[in-house]
């Protein structure tokens, strides 16, 4: 999927926006919810539905449906959050919810009415064929079809694992300051894992693909040629030598590459960080704070991509932020707590796994934009190194800006050539002092193919991640071959 | 008179009945429902105020049906009786797409009576607001004024929780379980030179007199952050690395994730054909025990409701055992270890209790002092452990160990092994364990290990 312009699909109608609260009901919550003088209330109601259906052992494992249905209730007051949630849509249950949201202010008990209005805001995805009107049967023979597609692979495929997942998501968010908003958040993806076995060695390989849109996903990407990724790189595996150990040249594969960025520099781009100061990119806005190779983007409307959203979770439109240009600092990632405290633009990041959960500042889709070099190019710069093609993700502290990400499939770089396969092996910087050493930016922007989520804080929510190929100068690879 | 919600609610008990009668009656041949309900509270305290407070109560309920060896599951947080209906009507509907599983089912009755562990504390249950609001800030205080060089806090968190867990199915269990959780967190930064560096320290209980002082909590995390400051990495070498109480999940997290048993059946585990074969150095003794009085991994029956016991899984180096759910076990011709562990929305996994190396008699110090040359971790960046090889390669931060003293703190390096290997070179363990999560260890030493840097 290549960025574009903003593309937008039909808006919903007035039933969806009602389905959740009554209106009445979401200006009684508001207005209970201010009792005490707080500076700011908000309504957040969700209702999930969650189906997936496993594959091992050759079968159909089992179907599996999980509902989760809740309202959220904040209010702000200063610095301050009360947050109360409650998973049933009771009248009195959501008040008392409100009440207890209140609690965090503490001026006089004076209840004021509250007005909220429609608004409508585009959609950046939509579901074609909805996959709830699709038997479980026919679902269930897309794994079956990538099951037999890994075992035709190669006869060395001993093991066959996969997992279909659909998500449907309403949100629907209402505040004081008479926003009210509603969206319907499609999101599926299948994940393969396959076992290769040789003589004594076993080696994994795992491939999944996804997004925001319905069953037609599946006439793009097939379910076969997810299954023999995944049985490639197991295949590829069998062959591997040990990691090397030490500083080297790193050249990495675009697409989930990404994941780079997006511990080395995404989550320190954050502004709950920024205002706490704990980020090291924090007061550093004009600054320049890495190679002017880099251009960084965040971009919740690149369509039906997995870290899309029309609205974020406070209500705020997707939205497409540069955050770094050629080098310099622009601009943060923000929620509504942290861009009120900080006098910054909402950017469309306030996120939240669910109802349960307060808002933060998250990334969507973010993805460093295009260079000017042949990959093969890249590749060819590098003597002795290693080119990193798969990962399984990464971890990133923050306050010092080290960052590690684990790599599933690697080669050696020698002379130029791309050689033998590597074990895994976890690979770690320091965030500000990698993204000086970015040498060479590839012209080939990928993004991964749907499968990232994100964790912060507890809360997890669906990512995207975006990168042609990179050479970075130097970076510390933990092998075990010194 | 308890907080409501903490006593087992013969309402609640009666209501999964009626559930598993109800998927009967559409057609399941067998059928479990798992019902949690209770209380979560959470207050962040940052420089000093309140800049956090949620609180709820939170329920949830999963069906799990059996249909001529078909397998399904739903779960809901509605309970009202329409959204019940479509529930049991789905979760039939939803069998009928499973191939037979000869192997699947509940598991057989056998089993006698789960006994109490006592995981109910009525001081955390009726702990006030303002006395967990006092307790965070008190953490963060003490680690604010705990050294100059301390100069910022991502805050410190009181959360607790109370809740009651129900499991009936149509063998005729009907068990339920009521716990209590506290905790204390506290993050602070410290600063040097320019440079920040994070400290965080936790304690988490089940009964309010066991949790840690908030004040030792925070200075702890406040030592944490200032033994950060100027770290800088080493030159890549093979040495002796000392992992600190507080990371040793890092590696007997991937160990119990190896021995469970269907892993090992289907051959994507490291640990496959080694029962009965030492695995670690003859020094090493490794308990589950879900019958720890008070342990943060307890329970009496697991989420299928096979009682627990207590078991050796490593004992003088030797694997004894691996862990099996009700299918596995059928599987693979042997019983049930009580390890499958579930939330409402979920079907039960095989899952560690309180899994634990058994401590040693040496003192940590003791073992650094033997070192000459080696570093000691005390926190680790990352996953990455591969099951299926073994392969062990995470990033790394703590001390330079020089002439058995601690010289100067590392950063940026990573700590890479096959784990294997690392299990057959624990060479030494101490006598420093806290029970603070389902899977603990004293500080050990691995004889040697990859240590890259510069």
């Amino acid at each position: 999927m290549e960025p574009s312009n903003l593309t937008a699909f039909e808006c919903s109608s007035d039933a969806d926006f009602s389905s959740l609260l009554p209106k009445e009901s979401i200006e009684r919550l508001l207005s209970t919810a201010l009792r005490k003088g707080g500076d700011f209330a908000e309504v957040y109601a969700q209702r999930s539905s969650n189906m997936s259906i496993s594959l091992d052992e050759r079968k159909i494992r089992s179907g599996q449906v999980r509902i989760s249905q809740g309202v959220g209730i904040r209010v702000i007051s200063g610095e301050k959050t009360g947050y109360a949630y409650c998973d049933d849509f009771a009248t009195e249950n959501l008040l008392q919810a409100a009440c207890v949201a209140a609690q965090v202010a503490d001026g006089a008990g004076t209840e004021e009415p509250v007005r909220v209005s429609r608004q409508d805001v585009p959609s950046f995805y939509r579901s074609l064929l909805d996959p709830s009107e699709v038997s479980v049967e026919t679902k269930a023979m897309l794994l079956k079809r990538a099951n037999k597609a890994a075992y035709a692979f190669d006869h060395r495929i001993k093991q066959v694992q996969g997992a279909l997942v659909f998500d449907d998501t309403e949100i629907m968010v209402a505040n004081s300051e008479g926003l009210w908003v509603y969206d319907r958040q499609p999101l599926l993806r299948m994940t393969i894992f396959c076992l290769a076995k040789q003589g004594k060695e076993s080696r994994g390989g795992f491939e999944g693909a996804g997004g925001r849109l319905g069953m037609e996903f599946f006439e793009q990407v097939s379910p076969e040629d997810i299954a023999r990724e995944a049985a490639r790189i197991a295949i590829v595996q069998l062959d591997s030598v040990p990691a090397p150990a030490g500083t080297m040249p790193v050249v990495i594969h675009g697409g989930w590459g990404g994941v780079l960025l997006h511990e080395a520099v995404g989550h320190g781009l954050e502004a709950d960080a920024v205002r706490k100061k704990t980020s090291v990119y924090a007061d550093r806005i004009g600054d320049k704070v890495s190679s002017p190779l880099c251009t960084l983007v965040d971009d919740g409307t690149i369509p039906c991509m997995r870290g899309t959203i029309s609205i974020d979770d406070e209500g705020t439109p997707g939205q497409r932020t540069v955050l770094i240009e050629n080098g310099v600092l622009k601009a943060y990632m923000t929620d509504r707590l942290n861009a009120g405290l900080l006098g910054l633009p909402l950017t469309g990041n306030g996120r939240r796994d669910n109802y349960q959960s307060i808002p933060i500042p998250r990334m969507t889709n973010f993805f460093l934009e295009a260079g000017q070099y042949d990959p093969e190019e890249v590749i060819k710069s590098v003597k002795r190194g290693i080119f990193v093609r798969n990962f399984s993700g990464g971890q990133v502290d923050t306050t010092s800006g080290n960052f590690v990400f684990t790599v599933t499939e690697g080669y050696l770089i020698e002379g130029g050539r791309v050689t033998s396969p590597i074990r895994d092996a976890t690979l770690i910087g320091n965030g500000p002092e990698v993204l000086n050493k970015i040498e060479m930016v590839g012209s080939d922007l990928r993004f991964d193919r749907g499968t990232g989520t994100c964790g912060k804080a507890g809360q997890h929510v669906p990512v995207g991640l975006g990168m042609p190929t990179v050479k970075v100068s130097e970076i510390t690879v933990g092998g075990t071959s010194a | 008179m308890l907080c409501g919600l903490a006593i087992v609610s013969m309402e609640y008990l009666e209501f999964a009945q009626d559930i598993v009668k109800a998927a009967l009656h559409a057609g399941a041949d067998e059928a479990e429902v798992y019902l949690q309900a209770g209380s979560d509270f959470e207050v962040l305290v940052r420089l000093g105020e309140v800049e956090q407070l949620t609180q709820a109560s939170t329920k949830g309920l999963g069906l799990r049906i059996f249909a001529d060896k078909r397998m399904a599951f739903a779960s809901t947080t509605d309970f009202g009786k329409e959204a019940v209906a479509d529930l049991v009507k789905t979760t039939v509907q939803l069998a009928k797409a499973s191939n037979r599983d000869r192997f699947g089912g509940l598991p057989d009755v056998d089993q006698g009576t789960p006994c109490d562990l006592g995981l109910f504390d009525p001081a955390i249950a009726h702990l006030s607001v303002e006395k967990k609001i006092a307790m965070a800030r008190a953490a963060e205080k003490a680690a604010l004024e705990y050294d100059a060089k301390v100069t910022n806090s991502y805050g410190a968190e009181v959360s607790s929780g109370v809740g009651t867990c129900y499991l009936v199915n149509s063998r005729g269990i009907a068990y339920s379980s009521s716990g209590t959780s506290l905790s204390v967190w506290s993050a602070p930064v410290a600063e040097e030179n320019g440079r920040r560096q994070i400290g965080t320290a936790y304690s988490c209980r089940r009964f309010l007199g066991e949790v840690d002082a908030p004040e030792e909590i925070g200075r702890e995390a406040a030592r944490r952050a200032i033994r950060k400051l100027g770290g800088r990495p080493v030159k890549t070498q093979k040495v002796p690395v000392v992992f600190d109480q507080s990371v040793g999940e890092e590696l007997w997290g991937p160990i119990f994730s190896a021995l469970d048993g269907d892993r090992v059946g289907k051959g994507v585990s490291f640990l496959k054909k080694k029962i009965g074969k030492q695995i670690t150095s003859r020094i090493v003794r490794v308990i589950d025990d879900p019958l720890m009085p008070g342990g943060v991994g307890s329970m009496a029956f697991d989420g299928e409701g096979v009682i627990t016991r207590r078991k050796v899984v490593i004992e003088d180096g030797v694997l004894q055992m691996y862990f099996y759910d009700a299918r596995s076990a059928r599987k693979y011709k042997t019983e049930p270890t009580g390890n499958a562990r579930r939330s409402y929305s979920g079907i039960p996994h095989v899952a560690p209790t309180n899994f634990y190396l058994q401590p040693g008699n040496v003192s940590k110090e003791d073992i650094i002092r033997r070192i000459k040359s080696g570093l000691y971790v005390t926190e680790t960046i990352g996953r990455g452990a591969n099951i299926v090889t073994g392969d062990f390669s995470v990033g790394a931060c703590g001390m330079w160990i020089s002439e058995g003293e601690l010289s100067y703190p590392v950063e940026e390096v990573t700590i890479a092994g096959n784990m294997l290997d690392m299990m057959l070179n624990i060479e030494e363990i101490a006598n420093d364990i806290r029970f603070v999560s389902s899977v603990v260890s004293p500080t050990f030493k691995i004889a040697k290990m990859t240590v890259a840097g510069r």
